[in-house]
């Protein structure tokens, strides 16, 4: 068990997130940064379904009232157990008694906090992850607050090694101000020419709208020459729509699962992870790519963290 | 006629199969596609198969799954979708008709709140599609002369159970959301409840009837 000593209500209990439901109008909700979701889990020795802390609001402080494996990632900010300061990227032991202490990030917008075991919130629709939006999942539907105790799972056999152990940030997650890469989608041929160059050489604004359901940019109008009325339509995270405003809309996590906006482009999956940690006035920059360099990426992502699982688990003694 | 449609990208993993022709909703059409989602539902490397208006987006684990491969999947099985998919389920839903907008919705057609009443729960609706919001029914089939224009302005809240009607569609909100509808009445029939495997009460390709259970007129 762990005890929320102190949070805002957009911290919460996510996963992987929910599959399979989009047809019942279900998102997919879970961690807005997957990656760094899973490399938490990975340092702790949970399974990758294991849940953990999504923190957006800051200062977060837990206590462990028991002996427990922490690992925390995802934004940069400062993170303090009991008292030491923990490197980004890192996992410790907390001893029974211990507190952790998560500061304002520095760079990115959301830290996560895995703990050995996984929280054990009762699984709901296939998933612990919290749907904000709908109020159902993870913690009793809703974001954390002070005096909540989250229980545990078992945790793996063995133990971290004394002062910890930590993982580099996914590949490309150090490089600043790379394009995020989209793939066109099925109204891209009806936007002027202008509008497609303009969309993939401008500076996007995030601006205030922005939380785990979508982000709204600002910048240029992006002019559709073909104005036709779009039937609702099944959407999937990271697509771009650009509404009658001439402003892209990237949908996320907890996105609507139907939408009838034109969709200029798709972020690809393996970048989706810079929107959970795009902050309003940060400046997104968009580049098309092909299917391959798409998927390529999504299999660097996914050899490299497989390659963490299994160092991580050397690591561990008994 | 069968082959007037456009497979397009929806990211990395995920295929959008458009059929609409960029027509109106078709509800043939409409039936082959759900025969199609029917035959995907379920398959390796499938994690979503999502029917919308006259299209069907299906989402997949783009590293088990190749993509050129589920694109000609998707392309044969809609050349030879029959139209004799689902059987679906009857529902009749009853609704306490009257709130905010019935008056001005009906003045503005020209009607009586009787006649729009009348109309309103005189049709026999299809579900077209789930989705959206958790158990949200897109529903065909709302008598035309009841079709507007949505709100200038979207309501932040439209409570839970409003009984609803937006351009030539027919709704029911699963839970209190904005929308830019208008309200024509109130139902307690649950549609969606996360604690059922099966969360969402109706499914693409069931009717639903509506019964007046009373007029606020």
């Amino acid at each position: 068990m762990i005890e929320i000593l102190s949070s805002g209500a957009l911290n919460s209990v996510q996963d992987r997130g929910r599959r399979g439901l989009l047809s019942s109008g279900v998102c997919r909700s879970g961690a807005m940064d997957i990656q760094a979701l899973d490399v938490a889990n990975a340092l702790v020795g949970n399974d990758r379904d294991a849940a953990a802390i999504e923190v957006a609001a800051f200062p977060f402080r837990l206590r462990f009232p028991d002996r427990a494996a922490v690992a925390v990632t995802g934004a940069i900010a400062g993170a303090r157990l009991a008292g030491r300061r923990l490197p980004p990227w890192w996992a410790t032991e907390a001893l029974a008694g211990d507190e952790l202490t998560i500061d304002p990030p520095t760079v990115g917008a959301r830290v996560y906090v895995a703990v050995g075991g996984g929280i054990d919130v009762p699984p709901l629709l296939g998933a612990r992850a919290t749907d904000l939006k709908s109020g159902y999942g993870g913690h009793e539907g809703r974001g954390l607050r002070r005096g909540d105790r989250l229980p545990l799972g078992p945790r793996s056999p063995g133990k971290l090694p004394d002062g910890g152990i930590g993982a580099l940030p996914p590949p490309g997650r150090d490089v600043a101000d790379r394009p995020l890469r989209v793939l066109p989608a099925a109204e891209w041929p009806e936007f002027s020419e202008a509008a497609r160059e303009l969309f993939v050489t401008e500076g996007w604004r995030v601006t205030a709208e922005a939380d785990r359901q979508g982000c709204r940019l600002d910048g240029p109008e992006l002019i559709r020459e073909r104005r036709r009325e779009l039937l609702s339509h099944g959407i999937v995270p990271g697509t771009v729509q650009v509404p009658p405003s001439g402003r892209p809309i990237i949908q996320l996590a907890e996105a609507n699962t139907c939408g009838g906006y034109p969709k200029i482009a798709t972020v690809i999956e393996a970048d989706l992870w810079r929107l959970g940690q795009a902050m309003p006035g940060d400046t997104l920059r968009f580049a098309v790519v092909s299917r391959d360099e798409a998927l390529a990426a999504l299999g660097e992502t996914a050899g490299w963290l497989d390659r963490l699982r299994s160092a991580a688990a050397l690591y561990r003694v008994p | 006629m069968a082959d007037d449609f456009i497979i397009s990208d929806a990211g990395t993993g995920a295929l959008l199969l458009d059929v609409a022709g960029g027509g109106a909703f078709d509800e043939g059409r409409q039936a082959r596609l759900l025969a199609l989602a029917d035959s995907l539902a379920g398959a390796d490397g499938i994690d979503d198969v999502v029917p919308g208006m006259n299209n069907l987006m299906v989402a997949f684990d783009p590293l088990a799954i190749d993509a050129g491969a589920m694109q000609r999947r998707l392309a044969d099985g809609w050349r030879i979708a029959a139209a004799s998919g689902r059987a679906g389920r009857a529902h009749e839903i009853a609704v306490a008709y009257g709130g905010p907008d019935l008056r001005d919705f009906a003045a503005s057609l020209g009607l009586t709140v009787d006649e729009v009443v009348k109309r309103h729960a005189g049709a026999v609706y299809k579900v077209a599609a789930i989705g959206a919001m958790p158990g949200f029914p897109y529903l065909s089939g709302l008598d035309p002369a009841l079709a507007t224009p949505r709100r200038a302005m979207p309501r932040q809240g439209v409570p839970k159970g409003a009984v609803i009607v937006g351009g030539g569609q027919a709704g029911i909100m699963p839970i209190t959301a904005p929308s830019g509808w208008h309200i024509l009445g109130h139902t307690d029939f649950t549609l969606f409840d996360p604690h059922r495997a099966a969360p969402a009460t109706l499914m693409a390709g069931d009717t639903v009837r509506f019964i007046i259970a009373g007029v606020e007129r």
